[in-house]
C-alpha cells in the first residue's frame, strides 16, 4: 500500500504524517503521533472514547480516516488545558468525582466542550442526549452529567 | 487499498468506473469503516465525495429543497428552512447514531447502504424524494425507494452514485413525522419504524398520505393500504386503526436478535398511527 | 487477625472528598491505559479465532503465514506449557484451543508481525481444518444425558446424577426443616426465572505489552485487576519461576470482575519469546465479546413460602448456571448469596454448574449473587402483592440481622439490612405518586466482600512527606482513599501523601482487586503500617528527647510526652522527626503484610420507579434510589460512584443486557450496538444514600461497597415492571418484545 502524505494541524500546531489509505485518524494519532488520549473502546463508532472535533464537528476519529484530514483542523484531549491551566470542564470532572477508571473521561470531556460551544445552557436531558454517544460503564453517567452542568454554569458566568 | 478525493463529479465517476476491483463512494464513513473493519469489506478504491463542489450545500430548488450528497446529519439539522419544511424527513436523519455519528453520517449514504433498518429511508420514501445520479452516461433521476433493491444491494450501476437528494415544495397544510422502536434511547438501530407524510385540507380532512414502513422487510415499504386508510378521513379513531392493520398486514418481518415478528408487527401499526398523529398536528400548525 | 473494636469514630480526613491523585492525568488525556505503552522495536500480535461454537482442530497449517514478509512468530496451543491440572491449565486452554474448539471465538494461532495489517494478513494465511462437533450453548440442552459433552472430565463427586458430563458440580446450603416450613405457611409460590449471561462492558479493552529474551525473563505491562495473579498463571502457562517475570498493572480502564483473570498475557509472552521483540497485543471489542470472560446464565427454581402476616416460613432454590467450557465457582457463591438477607428457619439452596459451549466466564460484580437474589427478590415480592402486604415491611419483618444465623452457615455480626431498609422507608421516594402504567420495585442486594493477602509499605519522606506503595490496581478513587486513610492515622494533610500501585517486584504479594476488597484490606494494611510507621516516629522522639519510648505518644501529627512524668517538651512534628531521621537511626518506613479477614458483609436496598408502555413494551427508568451500608465511607463520592455505576450496570441487566447465541452456536451480539449497555439518555439520576454501620472488622469500620450495588436492581427493576403491567417477568433481560408478549398474554 503507497502512503499518503498529509498536512493537518492538531491542537494548533501543524501536524504532517504518512500513512496507509486504510488507516484511521484515530490509529495515527495513537499509535503515529503519540497522541493517546483517545481511546479505541470499539473501533465501531459506539463508545465515543476516540472523540476529536475536525473542523470543529465532533467526531468518532474511529470512523474518519486519516487521508480524509488533509487541510483539517483537529483537537483532541491533549489540546483542552492550556498550559497548567485546565479548562473548566476538566476542574469540574475533577471536582464532582465524574471518572472512575477515566477511560471514558477523554472522550467525554472533548463532546462536553463541543456541546458547550454549540450550546452554553443544555438542559439535562439535552447533556444527556449529547452523550448517549460516549459510554461510561464506571459512573451511571450521574456525576459526569453535574459536572457538566456545573461548568456550563461556570462558564456561563464568566 | 486506495483512496481518492476527486474534485469534480465527473473524476468521481470516471474513477468508481475505471476501478477493476471493488469501489465504493465514501461519504461520512460511519457505514464503510465499520463494515472495513468488522465485516469483511476490503475495497480497493474508496472515492471520497466530500471535495466535490456542491456536495455539502442544501440549495432552494422549486419550493423544495436539494441536499448534497454529503451534508451531514448535524448540517441538516441546523437547516432551520428544511426543518419547517420536511421535518419528519429531518429527525429521522438526526435519529442516525450518536452526535459523532451526526457529525458525519450523509442522507445518502444512509440509502445506499441499503440496510432496511436505516432511519431516513421510510422518512425519504414517504417524502417522495428523488435521488439525482450521476454516472459515466450523465445524471439521471429516480425515486428513492428505487434506490435499495436488497439488504446491501442497490439499483445504481457501475460507476453511478448519487450527488443530491431533492425533497420537493408541499402545500402549508402539509407535514411529515418518522418514528422508530429502539430498546434504548439511543444508539441503537431500529427495530421497526414509520414514516407519515400527509396533506389536509382546511377542514382537517387527509387529502394526500404516503406511509412507509422500515425494518420489517428487506428493503423499506411503501404502503398504499395505509396511505388510503387516511386519506379522506380526519384521522379519527377508525382511520387510525385501519391505518395500523394496514401497516401490519403489510410487515413481512423476520425474527432476529434486535426483536420477533410478532413485535415488529405489532409496534408497527403503534409507530404508524402515533407518526400519522405527529404529522397532522405539524400540518395543522402549518395551515 | 484479633477484631479490632477500638473503631475510630472522629475523623478529620475520613468522609471528606478530596481531588483524587491520578484526576489531573485522566482529564488532560495523560493517563497511561493498557494499549498506550509501546517499546522501541514493538511487534502487533493478532490471533486467529475458531468460528464454529464446537469443532475438532485436525490441523493447523501456518506455512504460507510464517512465510509472509514480517511475520516474526506464530504460536498454537503446542507453545505452551504442558501442565494438566488446575486454574491455569483452564485459563490456558480457554485462551488457546487444544485439540477442539470449544466455542465461537476460541483462540487456535496468534502471529507476532512488524504491523497489524502484517499480522491480519497472516491470520488469512493460517490454514485451518475442522471437523464441525454438535454444539450446546443453553443450560437445559447441556443438561441433557444425550447432550454432546463440551470438555470432559471435571464431573465432581458432588455433581447431580443423571445428567450429561457437562454438569460438574453443586454445592448445597442451608439450615433446618424445610417440610415443616412449607407446612406453616399461608402462600406457598414456586417458580423458575431465568437470566441471560451478561458482559462487565469495560470500555477498555484486554491490552498488554510484553517482552521476553530467550532466557526466559520477562516484563509485562497490562491492564489488569491484580498483577500477581497475572504473573503467577502467565508463570504457571509458560512453565517459569515467579521471580522470572515482572508484571506492572497499567491504570485500568474499567474491570468489574473481567480483568481479574488472562485472556491475552501469555499469548503476548510467548510470542515474545519466541521472536525475540517486545510485543503488543490488544483485542478489539468483537474478541472482548467473545473470548474475554462474561458472566454466567442461569435457571433458577425457587419454592418460598409466606404467612398472611409476611413472615417467611421457608425458603428453596435449585440454581443453575452456565459458565461456558470450564468449570466455576459461581454456582458455590450464588447459592450462598441467594436468601443471605432473610432470617429463615428452613432454607436451602444448592448451585449447579453446567458447562456449554460459551467462553469461560469470569467474575462480574458479586459473582453468583445478582441472578440468584433476583430469583427470590421477585418471588417474596410476587408473595408480597398476593398477600396485599407491604414489601418493605414484609422485607423487614424478615430481614437478617445481628445473630441471624445466616442462610449459608456463619452466624453475622454487625450488619446494616434493617437501617438500609428502614431508610428507605422513611425517603420520600418510597411515598411518592405514580402515575398510570408505573409502578415502583424494590429489592434487598448483599456481597459477602472480601480480605484476602494484602502488603503495604509507607515510607516518611525526609521532607516530611509520605509515600504508600501498595499493589493493587486501582479501579475507582482507590489511592484517593488509601492517602486519606494514611493521612488520618498519621495526622497529616492528605496531599502530603502520595499513593502509588507498583509492579510484582516493588512490593511483596497482593491479592486481585476484586471482592470489594481493596478499601478494606489495603486500607486496614496502611493503618498497620502507618501505625508501624508511628512506632519509631515515638522512638525518635523518645531518642531526640532522651526519653523513654514508651514515653511518647502521637496525636494529630505530632510526637508529645505521654504526660507530665514524662517531661516538658516542645511537640515534634512529622515533618521535624523525619528531617531529623537521618541523624536518628535512619529512613523512617512502616509496612504491613496480612491475610485480612474481618471483611464485613454489605447489604443494600434500591427503590426504582418505572413507566411501561403498554403498546411497545418499552420500560422507561423513572426514579431511583440506592441505599447502602458502606460501613465508613472513606471518600463518599466514590462510594456514591461505587453505587450509582453498579446500579446503572443492573439497569441494564434487567433490561437490555444479554449474550444471544443462534442456532449455529456463534455469537451474534458481539459489539456495543446490539450488547446494549444503558447510556446516558437511558437513565435519571440515582440518588444515593450512604448508611455507615461500622464494621467491627476494620479499624475505621470500613465495608466493600463495590459489588452490593449490581444486585439490587435486577430484582427492583422486575418487580416494578410486573407490577406496572400486572403480570410477573420471570426472565431477564426484559427487553420490549419480552414484555409486550407478557402483556398481550395476559390480555388473553
Ligand atoms: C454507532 C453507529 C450508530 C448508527 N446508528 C444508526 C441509526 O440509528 N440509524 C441508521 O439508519 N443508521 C445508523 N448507523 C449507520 C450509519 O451511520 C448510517 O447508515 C449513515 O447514514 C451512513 O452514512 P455515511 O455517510 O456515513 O455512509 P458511508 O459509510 O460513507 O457509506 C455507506 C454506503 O453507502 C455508499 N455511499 C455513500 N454515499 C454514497 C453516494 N452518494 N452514492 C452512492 N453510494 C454511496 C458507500 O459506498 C457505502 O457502501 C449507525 C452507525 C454507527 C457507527
Ligand atoms: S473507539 Fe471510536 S467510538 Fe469507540
Ligand atoms: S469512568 Fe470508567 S468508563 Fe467512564
Amino acid at each position: 500500500m503507497k502512503k499518503l502524505h498529509i498536512n493537518t494541524s492538531i491542537n494548533g500546531n501543524s501536524a504532517e504524517f504518512l500513512c496507509d489509505p486504510d488507516a484511521t485518524l484515530l490509529s495515527v494519532l495513537r499509535d503515529q503521533l503519540n497522541l493517546t488520549g483517545a481511546k479505541e473502546g470499539c473501533g465501531s463508532g459506539d463508545c465515543g472514547a476516540c472523540s476529536v472535533t475536525v473542523n470543529g464537528r465532533l467526531v468518532a476519529s474511529c470512523l474518519v480516516l486519516a487521508a480524509e484530514v488533509e487541510g483539517a483542523e483537529i483537537t483532541t484531549i491533549e489540546g483542552m488545558a492550556e498550559g497548567e491551566v485546565l479548562h473548566p470542564l476538566q476542574k469540574k470532572f475533577l471536582e464532582h468525582a465524574a471518572l472512575q477508571c477515566g477511560v471514558c473521561t477523554p472522550g467525554i470531556l472533548v463532546a462536553a466542550k463541543a456541546l458547550l460551544e454549540k450550546n452554553p445552557d443544555p438542559s439535562e436531558t439535552e447533556v444527556r442526549f449529547w452523550l448517549a454517544g460516549n459510554l461510561c460503564r464506571c459512573t451511571g453517567y450521574d456525576k459526569i452529567i453535574n459536572a457538566v452542568m456545573d461548568a456550563a454554569a461556570e462558564m456561563r458566568g464568566a | 487499498m486506495q483512496y481518492a478525493a476527486p474534485e469534480t463529479t465527473a473524476e468521481a465517476t470516471r474513477l468508481l468506473a475505471d476501478s477493476p476491483g471493488t469501489a465504493r463512494v465514501l461519504a461520512g464513513g460511519t457505514d464503510l469503516l465499520v463494515q472495513m473493519k468488522f465485516g469483511g469489506l476490503a475495497p480497493d478504491l474508496l472515492v471520497d465525495i466530500k471535495n466535490i463542489k456542491g456536495m455539502r450545500d442544501v440549495t432552494p430548488e422549486d419550493g423544495g429543497f436539494r441536499v448534497g450528497a454529503a451534508v451531514s446529519g448535524a448540517e441538516m439539522g441546523e437547516h432551520k428552512a428544511m426543518r419547517a419544511l420536511w421535518p419528519g424527513v429531518v429527525e429521522a436523519v438526526e435519529l442516525i447514531g450518536s452526535t459523532q455519528v451526526q457529525g458525519r453520517a450523509t442522507m445518502a449514504g444512509n440509502l445506499c447502504n441499503a440496510s432496511p433498518a436505516a432511519d431516513s429511508v421510510p422518512a425519504m420514501v414517504a417524502a417522495n424524494a428523488i435521488a439525482r445520479i450521476a454516472g459515466p452516461d450523465g445524471e439521471r433521476d429516480c425515486p428513492v425507494q428505487d434506490i435499495p433493491t436488497a439488504p446491501g444491494k442497490t439499483s445504481l450501476q457501475k460507476g453511478e452514485f448519487i450527488t443530491s437528494i431533492f425533497f420537493p415544495a408541499r402545500p402549508d397544510n402539509a407535514s411529515d413525522a418518522y418514528l422508530r422502536f429502539i430498546p434504548r434511547t439511543e444508539m441503537d438501530i431500529a427495530v421497526c419504524s414509520a414514516g407519515v407524510s400527509l396533506t389536509l385540507d382546511t377542514n382537517g380532512t387527509c387529502t394526500d398520505a404516503r406511509v412507509s414502513l422500515g425494518a420489517v422487510a428487506a428493503t423499506v415499504l411503501l404502503v398504499q393500504d395505509a396511505a388510503n386508510a387516511l386519506i379522506g378521513s380526519k384521522l379519527d379513531d377508525s382511520a387510525l386503526e385501519a391505518l395500523g392493520a394496514a401497516c401490519s398486514a403489510a410487515c413481512n418481518p423476520i425474527d432476529d436478535k434486535r426483536g420477533t415478528i410478532e413485535f415488529r408487527r405489532d409496534v408497527t401499526a403503534v409507530l404508524a398511527k402515533r407518526a400519522a398523529k405527529i404529522a397532522q398536528s405539524r400540518a395543522g400548525e402549518r395551515s | 487477625m484479633a477484631l479490632d473494636h477500638d473503631t475510630k469514630r472522629d475523623f478529620k480526613i475520613i468522609g471528606t472528598r478530596p481531588l483524587r491523585p491520578d484526576g489531573i492525568d485522566k482529564v488532560t488525556g495523560r493517563a497511561q491505559y493498557g494499549a498506550d505503552q509501546s517499546a522501541a522495536g514493538m511487534l502487533v500480535a493478532k490471533m486467529l479465532r475458531s468460528p464454529h461454537a464446537h469443532a475438532k482442530i485436525l490441523s493447523i497449517d501456518t506455512k504460507a503465514a510464517e512465510a509472509l514478509s514480517g511475520v516474526k512468530a506464530i504460536i498454537t496451543a503446542a507453545d505452551f506449557g504442558d501442565m494438566r491440572k488446575g486454574e491455569a491449565m483452564n485459563v490456558r486452554d480457554h485462551i488457546m484451543a487444544r485439540d477442539r474448539a470449544l466455542y465461537d471465538g476460541h483462540g487456535v494461532a496468534a502471529v507476532a508481525a512488524i504491523n497489524e495489517a502484517t499480522a491480519k494478513a497472516a491470520l488469512a494465511l493460517i490454514k485451518v481444518e475442522y471437523e464441525i462437533l454438535p454444539h450446546v450453548t443453553e443450560i437445559a440442552d447441556a443438561m441433557r444425558p444425550d447432550a454432546p459433552v463440551v470438555n470432559a472430565g471435571f464431573v465432581q463427586e458432588n455433581a447431580p446424577k443423571g445428567y450429561s458430563e457437562n454438569v460438574v458440580s453443586a454445592h448445597e446450603f442451608g439450615h433446618g426443616d424445610l417440610a415443616a416450613g412449607f407446612a406453616k405457611a399461608d402462600k406457598i409460590i414456586s417458580r423458575t426465572l431465568k437470566t441471560a449471561a451478561t458482559h462487565q462492558g469495560y470500555i477498555e479493552p484486554h491490552a498488554c505489552l510484553a517482552s521476553m529474551g530467550p532466557d526466559g525473563r520477562g516484563e509485562l505491562w497490562c491492564c489488569t485487576q491484580g498483577q500477581f495473579y497475572i504473573r503467577t498463571l502467565c508463570a504457571e502457562i509458560l512453565g517459569i519461576e515467579e521471580s522470572q517475570l515482572r508484571v506492572t498493572a497499567s491504570e485500568i480502564g474499567g474491570g468489574f470482575g473481567g480483568k481479574t483473570t488472562a485472556f491475552i498475557e501469555p499469548v503476548a509472552l510467548v510470542l515474545s519469546r519466541k521472536a525475540g521483540h517486545p510485543v503488543k497485543m490488544v483485542m478489539d471489542r468483537e474478541e472482548v465479546f467473545k473470548a474475554s470472560g462474561p458472566t454466567v446464565s442461569s435457571e433458577i427454581d425457587v419454592k418460598i413460602g409466606m404467612t398472611k402476616d409476611g413472615r417467611i416460613t421457608a425458603g428453596q432454590a435449585e440454581l443453575r448456571y452456565q459458565g461456558g467450557a470450564f468449570p466455576n465457582m459461581t454456582n458455590w457463591l450464588g447459592a450462598q448469596c441467594a436468601f443471605a438477607a432473610y432470617d429463615l428457619e428452613a432454607v436451602n439452596a444448592i448451585g449447579i454448574n453446567i458447562l456449554t459451549n460459551r467462553p469461560k466466564q469470569a467474575a462480574y460484580r458479586a459473582p453468583g449473587a445478582p441472578m440468584a437474589i433476583y430469583a427470590i427478590e421477585a418471588v417474596v415480592d410476587e408473595l408480597c402483592e398476593e398477600l396485599d402486604l407491604d414489601p418493605l415491611d414484609v422485607r423487614l419483618k424478615n430481614a437478617a440481622r445481628k445473630g441471624t444465623k445466616s442462610s449459608y452457615g456463619p452466624t453475622f455480626d454487625e450488619i446494616g439490612l434493617v437501617a438500609t431498609l428502614e431508610a428507605a422507608k422513611i425517603h420520600p421516594h418510597y411515598a411518592a405518586p405514580l402515575g398510570p402504567n408505573q409502578a415502583r420495585g424494590l429489592s434487598c442486594g448483599f456481597w459477602f466482600n472480601f480480605g484476602g493477602n494484602t502488603s503495604v509499605s509507607l515510607g516518611i519522606n525526609f521532607d516530611g512527606t509520605v509515600g504508600i506503595t501498595e499493589g493493587n490496581p486501582d479501579i475507582g478513587g482507590s489511592r484517593a482513599s488509601i492517602s486519606m486513610m494514611a493521612a488520618e492515622e498519621l495526622g497529616i494533610p492528605y496531599d502530603k501523601v502520595r499513593t502509588i500501585v507498583a509492579d510484582t517486584n516493588s512490593i511483596g504479594h497482593n491479592d486481585v482487586t476484586d471482592g470489594s476488597r481493596v478499601t478494606f484490606a489495603v486500607g486496614l494494611a496502611t493503618i498497620k503500617a502507618a501505625r508501624a510507621a508511628i512506632k519509631e516516629m515515638c522512638k525518635r522522639a523518645a531518642k531526640m528527647w532522651g526519653i523513654d519510648e514508651d514515653a511518647v505518644i502521637w496525636e494529630d501529627g505530632y510526637a508529645k510526652p505521654a504526660g507530665q512524668n514524662a517531661g516538658e517538651f516542645e511537640p515534634l512534628s512529622l515533618a521535624k522527626i523525619a528531617r531529623k531521621s537521618a541523624n536518628t537511626g535512619g529512613p523512617i518506613a512502616g509496612h504491613h503484610e496480612v491475610n485480612a479477614d474481618g471483611a464485613g458483609v454489605s447489604f443494600g436496598v434500591h427503590l426504582v420507579d418505572v413507566e411501561v408502555d403498554p403498546e411497545t413494551g418499552f420500560t422507561k427508568v423513572l426514579r431511583y434510589t440506592v441505599f447502602q451500608d458502606a460501613g465508613k465511607a472513606i471518600h463518599p463520592d466514590y462510594v456514591e460512584g461505587q453505587m450509582q455505576g453498579g446500579a446503572v450496570q443492573g439497569i441494564g441487566w434487567a433490561l437490555n443486557e444479554e449474550y444471544i447465541y443462534g442456532a449455529d452456536g456463534k455469537l451474534q451480539n458481539a459489539g456495543f450496538l446490539d450488547y446494549r449497555i444503558p447510556v446516558a439518555s437511558d437513565l435519571p439520576k440515582i440518588d444515593t444514600v450512604i448508611l455507615e454501620i461500622p464494621n467491627p472488622g476494620h479499624p475505621y469500620g470500613v465495608r466493600g461497597v463495590g459489588e452490593t450495588s449490581i444486585v439490587p436492581p435486577l430484582a427492583a427493576i422486575s418487580n416494578a415492571v410486573s407490577r406496572a403491567i400486572g403480570v410477573r417477568m420471570d426472565q431477564l433481560p426484559m427487553s420490549p418484545p419480552r414484555v409486550l408478549k407478557a402483556i398481550k398474554g395476559a390480555k388473553g
